[in-house]
């Protein structure tokens, strides 16, 4: 292989590796930044309006934006229920909205009036199942996904439509908007489990941080029961 | 630069090095192109496939096939700057709903607007094309 065959992989190999390396020092820059921004502004990852599973004083919180017509957020819905059954003393969900797409501002309504009815997990998880029929991120049809409410048979429809206008709705939507804005959530689902966020987006990284939590709350634990002993 | 190659190699690391940056804009920033900067990188990113190969294998026609879509690159980078400095009315643009292409915020490193540096690096590459292809015309 002669010189110009050589400088030609080297160039092309030398420009990969810059991009693989600025994309690492980059995400890690943004990270860090979106850390400090939540350590200085805690109380907005939990409000007291959002819809939470598991115990309310449970020590590990994962905070999740959530959009209804985010296909990953449809993927992720599983395996964070199945979080919460692994750990069902010590994790809690806390769901705040990151109505991105079109349409999912609507949705979100639905699911707020459906609260209203103490029902919000059935319904979330039909309009979850049907989010392949309503969610085209080109023409969203927000109605079928009040169809899907409907079908469950637990909710008073009328007052769902009545609540999902309401003013109320609407504050806890601008509020989760404000929120997402300041944090610079910008994609859905982002996770924060105790405030941190996810090293790299992934289902594995973040079992990884909850278990990491739980873990070291459950020391935290032990020591403290020593202690007293 | 005795070696015209030199001067094919020269385009060829400029169109890797544009193609790479707009790609960690795009998808590790998370800037979302405006479609002016979609049609720039219709003709960056094929030079980017097509430059090494031809540098790689010493072939002048890689040069020559490049050499149009350096050419349409470069008009479209034109434009655009046009645009940016608010020489063309922004009534022309031809964005819709997605980002603006007249927009302020195209600016990286300190201020330099994105627009500046695709032109730069257009013709960067369609000056080396020119001078390789005049020194090794047959």
């Amino acid at each position: 292989m002669n010189t110009r065959k050589l400088i030609v992989l080297g160039l092309v190999a030398l420009v990969l590796l810059a991009f693989a390396l600025g994309t690492q020092v980059y995400q890690r820059q943004t990270q860090q930044a979106q850390a400090d921004k939540v350590a200085q502004e805690t109380e907005r990852l939990v409000r007291m309006h959002a819809p939470v599973l598991g115990p309310q004083n449970a020590p590990v919180t994962i905070v999740e934006f959530f959009d209804p017509a985010c296909e990953t957020c449809r993927a992720f819905y599983p395996l964070v229920k199945e979080l919460l059954q692994r750990y069902p003393d010590d994790v809690r969900l806390v769901i705040r909205y990151a109505p991105l797409h079109q349409g999912s501002d609507q949705v979100v309504r639905l699911l707020e009036a459906a609260k209203r009815q103490g029902r919000y997990w059935p319904v979330l998880e039909a309009v979850l199942a049907a989010q392949p029929l309503w969610a085209d991120h080109g023409q969203p049809n927000v109605e079928l996904a009040f169809e899907a409410a409907a079908q469950t048979g637990l909710l008073d429809m009328a007052r769902v439509r009545a609540d999902a206008g309401s003013e109320a709705v609407t504050a806890i939507l601008q509020q989760d908007i404000a929120d997402l804005t300041t944090l610079g959530v910008n994609k859905t689902p982002t996770f924060f489990v105790n405030g941190r966020p996810l090293s790299t987006f992934g289902a594995d990284p973040l079992t990884a941080l909850v278990a990491e939590e739980v873990a070291k709350n459950r020391t935290g634990l032990e020591k403290g029961k020593k202690m007293s002993l | 630069m005795k070696a015209p190659w030199l001067w094919l190699l020269a385009a060829c690391a400029m169109a890797v090095c544009a193609t790479a940056g707009a790609l960690f804009l795009g998808e590790v920033m998370g800037m979302t192109p405006c479609s002016l900067c979609w049609y720039q990188r219709i003709f960056m990113f094929p030079l980017a496939i097509v430059l090494p190969m031809a540098c790689y294998a010493g072939d002048r026609r890689g040069a020559v096939y490049a050499l149009p879509l350096a050419a349409g690159g470069t008009l479209a980078a034109i434009y655009h700057t046009l645009l940016l400095a608010g020489i063309v009315p922004k009534a022309w643009v031809p964005c819709g709903a997605g980002a603006s292409c007249a927009d302020q915020r195209l600016l990286i490193l300190g201020g330099v607007p994105i627009p500046w540096l695709s032109l730069a690096a257009f013709l960067v590459i369609l000056g080396s094309l020119a001078l390789y292809l005049k020194k090794t015309s047959p």
